[in-house]
């Protein structure tokens, strides 16, 4: 059946072309959304109406299943075959950008002027990329969990500090009501680790790498900081807080919603299946504040140009397009995430003012912190992913911190410091 | 039997040259290529030329050292002990960092460490991830190559027999091979989990006294259990092997050793098992290539962990050289693989020749 | 005086019987899980493989699961690229692993030891150490096709054919099994002055049926199960195989019972195929495999 119906729209998409304008310069593009319907169906349109609202381009796209998108941008890159227009995830792009994958986007300052920061994807003082929304993360809870266990509920103002919170993960564990009393979500393994648990660590006043100079992560991965979040960390699974490592897929994405764990550390993508879900006294809480102030991840996918594309200005025109406040708010509701603008926000169902995740929208504004900007993240990502792991299941802090201080650094200095 | 008739050197080399130039394009070139690789700083993805570095790459991956650590003492030259009564070490990681008394041991890591006398005996390894990922992998080589050749064997003989219907069995317990390895995977990570299928059998079997283990999720018992996973899915191959061996042995030698009065036993040791030597020898060569390339199952089970405990020498290389970008110690951990297996098989052909 | 008691004899035969099939559950049961699976919901699916409820049809039975699969990933072009690159790569390899196997097996010349010491050398050399440098290879290969000259054979067809055309298993089992054949019919053939191509196509070859058969099923296993290849080589829709295609399935919720159709999808015919041809395969398996 799918079969047809593609023949269907290939046979009118012709037909619609040959009738239009002779001169459209055709764009490609890779996007990472195959077998997400949602999100393919809005991009389509976008695409549809960009292709229709003017006669100097037309986009075709080519969908990618989200888990080998980058490596398949690599092999193509390697070969000399990238499309123009390319989806690029916000802390890989420096990564891309350096080995000249990409090259600048020729987007006029007006066209994200009021878009939320983090969704400007720049290196070496260029625009690179930008994306038409943000993600964030925030702590689930019921607010009947909070008033059984008799805890303050936590503001932006105010977040629960170490000690608070650790009395909460105490509390939920006494109770006896819950599986764990808390899930990071360590089941899944990838991005999410960096994304989710670095800023736990910045909170600890600890980095990933030093982000002044960008040439070695000493200290900022392994130093009295971040050795005080290690231990933290270890804590959390030691003192059986948190399900590790090997934590059931399915629990993650139902352990929440089925009353297994009273706190669940999660994006704001996962707020419409919880909301739907039936829960009636959801609460979105900030991180907590460790020490140097709550923070949480930024910056998601973004659209950017290949080096070999010819017609940058033509793909900056689709961005531009892309970047309607109508299409910001679609692409809200349909994945549930952060529209970079203001005006989308109010457009959207989700973070209209007095929409269910609008608290999300402050969060972003108020604690987003990017990954580290460095053409080396790509591979620090990987490796503090596995010393998380590691110290999770149980290794000594030090070392394992160590270990991946040494790796990251070998790795910057192999690749010359990364253009820094 | 070189004769006028047989002797072509335009049609051998027409003949062989299609294929072997394809077999030499694809496998050879790269191989070599790979060598070449392990001797640059190649990377995946790179503005910056790549360079020559020569045997440097070598050097990170395999340097190891042997540090002797003293117990901590006190004022007194007493030494200081813990809890159980056992002596107190100073830390590795000031031997190892920004410590000037020790250059040859600088960022590296400790492996493992044993006892002699009062003292430590640290092996410290540069790196320590591909030291256990080579252990790991003639662990599994060392461990499966010899059940799964042997469960094979029994089920040969099991099936050996003239039951009815006994093909119906063989059909079934060769199965698993024809069923792709990622799709296995996947299956058995269903049955590993904590509230998975074999936990529950086991306790149905034990009447409860055994508890549920997560199997996938404990460094003691990750690799046990992909062991288990791989001689399930691998067995039935080997069995239809043994199977055509134990089926070339004569049956009249059956005869004889009944009608001589010897036991099962006897009739194994002494008439199946001489007739089976070249299937032994084909079986035990063919599954240990197939361990030294273990990488599927890791790659889906457990992602080289809970702690490096199933991390393997391929695994690594993959990692390396795709994962994080480095082509040239990916290469690197291909060519000491290549080393590895040229090295035992050399070994196994030596023991088993003809004598 | 021995009393032969038949009732003794029955119970050894059902012993064996039990036994033997005791031991064919162990082998079944993963398989049953994942067809059961596939008619059942998500939830019910994961609560179930606690208990033996995994391998029964019970519960919310339904085809839904299949029709979501194939909504979410184009399944048929999936399976119809296995299917495509799988029986291209077994065609071309018997031709030119048996072509060069007869070269090794009946003529003399210059080089030929050399050249069969390498190809069983490659037997050693496992694909992952080599995948990287052959990416890297055949990313810069030249190709005349249809639409002209180009460069890289990244996403295609051939990227997934080409390099596994010749293996050097199956020309060490072409070797073995031709070395097996009696000689004299190769030398009345030549006394009688046929060339070695007529030689090759009219009397060796018609007479390798054990031979191909192992070959083919060995390679279309081989083939039909690839993960690492096609995953590094393969990444526009068109081209892709069946189990690159299962990432499609890994989204941010994973939807568990319709990767569990996927895969009945892909798995069952490999099966149905093998079940049908077994007596056959193994047959050929059992008359080539043990000269080695």
């Amino acid at each position: 059946m799918k079969l047809t119906t593609t023949l269907a729209g290939a046979l009118v998409a012709s037909t619609s072309l040959v009738s239009m304008a002779a001169a459209q310069t055709e764009l490609t593009m890779w996007y990472h959304g195959a077998g997400n319907e949602v999100e393919s169906n809005i991009l389509n349109g976008i695409i549809e109406d960009f292709n229709a609202a003017q006669s100097d381009w037309s986009v075709t796209v080519e969908s990618f299943p989200q888990g080998s998108y980058n490596d398949s941008v690599v092999a193509s890159a390697l070969a000399g075959n990238l499309p123009c227009i390319l989806d690029v995830d916000g802390p890989v792009m420096p990564n891309w950008a350096w080995a000249e994958y990409m090259q600048p986007l020729p987007i006029s300052e007006d066209a994200i002027a009021g878009h939320l920061d983090a969704t400007i994807g720049r290196w070496d003082g260029q625009v690179y990329s930008v994306g038409l929304w943000d993600a964030a993360v925030a702590m689930y809870t019921r607010q009947s969990t909070l008033d059984a266990l008799g805890l303050r509920t936590p503001t932006l103002e105010e977040p629960w500090s170490l000690e608070e919170f650790n009395a909460a993960l105490e509390a939920a564990k006494a109770s006896g009501d819950f599986e764990y009393a808390f899930d990071p979500g360590m089941a899944w393994t990838g991005e999410w680790y960096p994304y989710a648990f670095s800023p736990f660590l910045q909170s600890f006043a600890g980095d990933i790498v030093d982000r002044s100079t960008y040439q070695t992560a000493d200290g900022a991965l392994n130093g009295d900081a971040a050795l005080k979040f290690g231990e933290w960390w270890q804590g959390l699974f030691t003192n059986g807080y948190a399900p590790g490592t090997s934590q059931d897929p399915a629990d993650r994405d139902n352990g929440f919603i089925d009353g297994k764990y009273a706190f669940s550390w999660n994006g704001n993508w996962a707020g419409k299946m919880a909301l739907e879900s039936g829960i009636d006294d959801l609460l979105f809480l900030p991180a907590p504040d460790f020490g140097n102030g709550s923070t949480i991840g930024a910056a998601s996918w973004q659209f950017g140009v290949s080096s070999s594309c010819e017609h940058p200005a033509g793909a900056a025109a689709f961005v531009e397009h892309a970047l309607q406040d109508k299409y910001l708010a679609a692409f809200s509701d349909g994945i549930g995430l952060i529209p970079s603008t203001a005006e989308a926000a109010a457009m959207s169902e989700g973070y209209a003012p007095g929409g269910p995740l609008e608290v999300f929208f402050e969060l972003s504004n108020q604690q987003a912190l990017v990954r580290p900007v460095t053409p080396g993240y790509v591979v620090a990502a990987k490796v503090f992913e596995k010393a998380l792991a590691d110290i999770a299941n149980g290794a000594d802090v030090a070392d394992t911190l160590d270990a991946a201080v040494d790796e990251i650094d070998a790795d910057i200095e192999r690749n010359g410091g990364y253009g820094h | 039997m070189a004769s006028k008739l047989t002797t072509s050197n335009r049609a051998g080399w027409a003949f062989a040259l299609p294929g072997f130039g394809l077999l030499a394009m694809f496998i050879v070139v790269p191989f070599f290529f790979a060598f070449f690789l392990s001797l640059t700083n190649q990377r995946l993805i790179s503005p910056n030329p790549t360079e020559f570095v020569g045997l440097e790459n070598y050097r990170n991956l395999l340097s190891i050292g042997v540090l002797t650590v003293e117990p901590e003492r006190d004022n007194a030259g007493e030494i200081v002990r813990d809890a159980d009564g056992n002596p107190e070490y100073p830390r590795v990681r000031t031997f190892t960092r920004n410590n000037p008394d020790y250059p040859q041991f600088d960022r590296m890591r400790e492996w493992f460490r044993w006892h002699s006398g009062d003292n430590a005996k640290v092996v410290l390894a540069k790196d320590v991830v591909f030291w256990k990922s080579l252990r790991n992998t003639l662990m599994f080589v060392l461990v499966v190559a010899p059940v799964q050749a042997a469960l094979a064997l029994g089920l040969a003989l099991l099936i050996n027999q003239r039951l009815r219907g006994i093909n119906i069995y063989r059909a079934v317990y060769f199965m698993p091979v024809v069923v792709s390895i990622v799709v296995v995977s996947l299956l058995w990570r269903f049955l590993y989990a904590e509230e998975g299928l074999l936990n529950s059998i086991l306790q149905t079997l034990s009447f409860g006294a055994f508890e549920g283990r997560d199997w996938l999720g404990d460094e003691n018992t990750a690799l046990g259990a992909i062991k288990a996973m791989s001689i399930w899915q691998a067995v039935g191959f080997h069995m239809v092997i043994w199977l055509s061996g134990l089926q070339t042995i004569s049956p009249t030698l059956y005869e004889a050793s009944s009608i001589e009065g010897a036991s099962k036993l006897q009739t194994f040791r002494y008439v199946t098992w001489p007739g089976l030597r070249n299937t032994a020898v084909l079986i035990l060569i063919v599954i240990t290539m197939q361990c030294f390339a273990l990488f599927a199952q890791i790659d889906v089970m457990t992602n080289g962990g809970p702690l490096d405990s199933t991390t393997t020498v391929v695994f690594q290389a993959v990692e390396r050289g795709y994962g994080k970008q480095d082509i040239s110690g990916g290469s690197t951990i291909s060519v000491i693989l290549f080393l590895i297996v040229l090295t035992i098989s050399f070994i196994q052909r030596y023991l088993t020749r003809e004598k | 005086m021995a009393v032969i008691n038949p009732d003794n004899h029955g119970l050894r035969l059902v012993t064996r019987y039990v036994v033997l099939t005791l031991i064919a559950l162990i082998f079944i049961f993963p398989l049953v899980f994942m067809v059961m699976s596939s008619f059942k919901p998500d939830l019910q699916l994961l609560r179930d493989t606690s208990s033996i409820r995994a391998f029964l049809p019970v519960g919310d039975i339904s085809l839904n699961n299949y029709t979501a699969a194939f909504e979410r990933a184009p399944i048929g072009l999936f399976v119809f690229n296995s299917v495509f690159v799988t029986g291209m790569t077994v065609l071309l390899s018997l031709f030119f692993c048996s072509l060069a196997a007869f070269s090794f097996a009946f003529l003399e010349w210059k080089g030929r030891g050399i050249l069969l010491s390498i190809i069983i050398a490659t037997l050693i050399v496992p694909f992952e150490t080599i995948a990287i440098p052959l990416l890297l290879l055949v990313s810069k290969l030249p190709w005349i096709g249809f639409d002209g000259f180009s460069i890289g054979w990244l996403n295609s067809y051939r990227v997934q054919i080409i390099p596994w055309i010749v293996d050097g298993l199956t020309i060490f089992l072409f070797v073995q099994y031709f070395k097996d054949l009696p000689r004299d019919l190769i030398e009345a053939s030549r006394v009688e002055g046929a060339s070695w191509w007529q030689i090759y196509t009219k009397v060796v070859m018609p007479l390798s049926g054990p031979v191909i058969a192992t070959a083919a099923i060995l390679k279309f296993l081989a083939m039909y199960n690839q993960y690492l290849w096609p995953l590094i080589v393969v990444q526009e829709e068109t081209y892709r195989p069946v189990l690159v295609g299962l990432q499609y399935f890994f989204q941010l919720n994973t939807a568990w019972g319709e990767i569990m159709a996927y895969l009945t999808v892909i798995t069952v015919p490999v099966l149905a195929f093998y079940l049908v041809l077994q007596r056959a395969f193994i047959a050929s398996i059992a008359s080539t495999g043990v000269k080695g």
